[in-house]
């Protein structure tokens, strides 16, 4: 199938210019000022006037619930969902039910996937079995089965002596380890951020220290091991501190930030509305802006969404009870762009750049790149138009996000992955 | 006077929704209240025809028996109903819950509940008004009013005093809501407590003093408010043993020495006697805690009428 998309912005080389792509199967196959339509005999023309052609955007971290919790969300709602907010990969964490720790498991989700066909999925295998924290699962039967890094997310395992053996042997077969960071003791029962919000509204703290202290743990063990990880959702200024100190002191580290850490500050709960409840919770303005220089400077190197999709009767319930998780992919790219890019705190290149090639190059694709002979995994957007969420049009199972109902700047009107269209307005 | 405040049909999560006019309004009103609640017959027939449902989903005896009874005195029909979170996390939801009793025909209701947040849901899910009746750690606001009222009785202000409230400040709903209803009408707040039991951001917040020496605090207080000391904080690792608590931060004859001579003392109850306060303080001429019961009663005859629009 040949796709000829015309008259579109294209980011190229972090900057911006108007061209024709030819998409040939699952290839662009040509980038010129004007390619004639009767030369090429293209399928299907896309007129991308007045809108932006961006790289495939890459998610280093999302739930798709599937196995065992498909009332939340399936792979089927989950790849459509990322679809729509302009992902062409995908990679879902393993603390499902039954936890993804075997390698059928593994070729499970990969299978059923590619079976739907509407996004790329790679799969984290959980690092210990069960994500319990006390054994090491089969972390190179996994990596036979394909799995791109390991992670215990949602758990943090929190006996530093298995952390470093899961370092040691993760390393051994050549797999990042992801560190979700959350010291149980000090987290507690904590609800929201351990700060003026949880004095305020009478709700348990997590404490900043919860997570900082297990980054500083883990960062010491990477150095020990020489394991490469990559740090999930940072929250804190403290927890960008210390990544940008090991970057500079040579330790294998990575982190990234969520859409949801970015954009809001613990303000966002004294309404109560569990749409906010997450972990790492939502943190000080203070933080938000550490975290955003954290994102400029580079020591923070991607921004992955943590879609966390919870049934509306499951949050509908008192704070406490709630679970923790915003849903991520559909709202993504558009709230960014809206409450950073529109503000100028954040600049378009480098939106693109956390979003799609920081990610694509940290999975080693050979896509996050708009260029010849590379696979023709494409979002285009119109940056102008509208876009709002409803219950009825989202496409995620569930609707757990403080946009509902919400209107926000930035539609992908169309989505291009491995030369199909996965996503059409 | 209480005329031109309109509190009808309003929410009460805390304090902080509600202007020092409108909480003068009610302490007003508590006054014809509470001479009502001395008569020999002592009913109003003000809410007549009002349905009042007390939905409490953790366990309280003095506001419950006080709310029902505020309730009653103004003739509001009751639904009375008890849980335990538990029971209501295993089984149905507060969503249906409340739905089911909005179904009966509920004007308002009156909500206890641990999870901070929750009269904010009642609300929701029913569109009638709320009054909170204590959240968690959240918000006690029917409590401040009436321990507003009780020092504004005895010393016939708010304005310019000094309350020290002294004990477990991080568990406390009672202090968050004192802190913001007393700040409205002019004193000067002062907590006090070990630093593992008062939260970080507390001066920011509320603007009140905040002291980790008993001595300090107490320095010149026209009010002593104690706080219940629970056992279980002992075990979540936060202080040694009440015998240490109550040697450092108790009321008692010898402390309140470094208050204003014949400063008030009161307590929002259940009172361990012995530990945060000593029954020679609680029981002397100083104290206003059964009074504070009292008032208690009245207060929440006053908010119920104002809020259901009863007509004196």
């Amino acid at each position: 199938m040949k796709i000829l998309i015309k008259n579109g912005m294209i980011y190229h080389n972090k900057s911006f210019i108007k061209k024709d792509i030819l998409i040939d199967n699952e290839k662009i196959s040509e980038i010129k000022d004007n390619i004639i339509e009767n030369d090429v005999y293209p399928d299907k023309i896309i007129d991308a006037q007045d809108k932006h052609i961006f790289p495939g955007f890459v998610d280093l971290h999302c739930h798709l619930r599937e196995p065992g919790q498909t009332h939340k969300e399936d792979i089927y709602t989950g790849t459509r969902a990322a679809a729509k907010g302009g992902f062409t990969t995908i990679c879902a964490m393993p603390n499902t039910y039954p936890v993804i720790d075997n390698i059928a498991s593994v070729e499970f989700v990969q299978r059923k996937a590619k079976d739907i066909g509407l996004c790329k999925v790679k799969v984290i295998g959980a690092s210990s079995k069960k994500i319990e924290g006390k054994e090491i699962s089969e972390i190179a039967t996994m990596k036979e089965g394909g799995i791109i890094a390991v992670s215990d997310d949602g758990a943090c395992v929190q006996n530093a002596k298995l952390q470093q053996n899961i370092m040691k042997y993760a390393r051994n077969f050549d797999l990042p380890v992801i560190i979700h960071a959350e010291d149980y003791n000090l987290a507690g029962k904590g609800q929201v951020h351990g700060g003026k919000i949880a004095t305020r509204l009478g709700l348990s703290g997590i404490p900043g220290v919860a997570e900082e202290l297990i980054i500083a743990r883990d960062l010491m063990l990477a150095e020990l091991t020489k394991c490469q990880i990559h740090i999930a959702h940072l929250s804190t200024a403290k927890s960008v501190q210390l990544v940008r100190e090991a970057k500079a002191n040579g330790i294998q580290v990575t982190s990234e930030v969520t859409p949801h850490h970015l954009i809001f500050n613990e303000d966002c709960l004294v309404t109560f509305d569990t749409n906010y409840k997450c972990k790492p919770p939502i943190r000080s303005e203070k933080d938000r802006q550490a975290l955003l220089d954290g994102l400029i400077d580079g020591t923070i190197d991607l921004i992955a969404t943590d879609h966390a999709p919870h049934s509306d009767y499951e949050k509908e319930k008192e704070f406490d009870f709630a679970p923790f998780g915003i849903n991520g992919f559909e709202t993504a790219f558009a709230s960014l762009y809206t409450e950073l890019v529109l503000n100028g705190s954040l600049s378009l290149e480098m939106l693109i750049e956390k979003m799609a090639v920081a990610p694509s190059q940290w999975l080693r694709l050979k896509s996050g790149i708009v260029d010849i002979d590379k696979p023709a995994d494409l979002v285009i957007v119109d940056l102008n138009a509208d876009i709002n969420f409803t219950y009825d049009n989202m496409l995620s199972k569930s609707k757990n996000t403080p946009y509902l109902n919400k209107s926000l700047k930035a539609k992908v009107s169309t989505t291009i992955c491995d030369g199909k269209i996965t996503f059409e307005l | 006077m209480i005329e031109s405040f309109n509190l009808l049909g309003r929410n009460m999560y805390d304090l902080d929704d509600y202007t020092a006019e409108e909480l003068n309004a009610i302490l007003d009103a508590t006054v014809v209240m509470k001479e009502i609640n001395q008569r020999d017959y002592k009913k109003l027939p003000t809410l007549k025809g009002k349905t009042v449902c007390t939905l409490f989903i953790e366990n309280s005896t003095r506001t419950k028996i006080s709310f029902e009874l505020a309730a009653s005195r103004l003739s509001a029909d009751l639904i009375s109903f008890q849980a335990s979170t538990s029971s209501l996390q295993k089984g149905e939801s507060l969503q249906d819950t409340v739905e089911t009793l909005n179904a009966m025909g509920v004007d308002l209701y009156i909500i206890r509940h641990s999870s901070p947040g929750s009269p904010h849901l009642v609300h929701k899910y029913s569109n009638k008004p709320v009054v909170n009746g204590g959240d968690g750690r959240h918000a006690h606001p029917t409590q401040a009013l009436l321990d507003m009222y009780s020092i504004k009785e005895k010393l016939g202000t708010l304005n310019g005093l000094k309350v020290v409230i002294v004990g477990d400040i991080t568990n406390s709903r009672v202090v968050r809501s004192n802190l913001i209803g007393m700040k409205k009408l002019g004193a000067e707040v002062t907590i006090c407590g070990p630093r593992t039991l008062v939260p970080g951001y507390m001066d920011e917040i509320y603007g009140c003093k905040v002291e980790y020496d008993l001595k300090t605090a107490l320095k010149d207080a026209d009010v002593v408010m104690g706080l219940r000391m629970q056992l279980e904080r002992q075990t979540e690792g936060l202080f040694p043993s009440l015998e240490e608590y109550s040697k450092h931060y108790n009321i008692c004859r010898e402390t309140m020495k470094w208050a204003k001579k014949d400063a008030l003392v009161m307590h929002p109850g259940p009172m361990n006697r012995g530990i945060e306060i000593l029954p020679e303080i609680a029981e002397s001429p100083q104290s206003v805690i059964i009074e504070q019961v009292a008032n208690g009663v009245a207060v929440r005859m006053a908010l119920l009428f104002l809020i259901l629009g009863g007509k004196m």
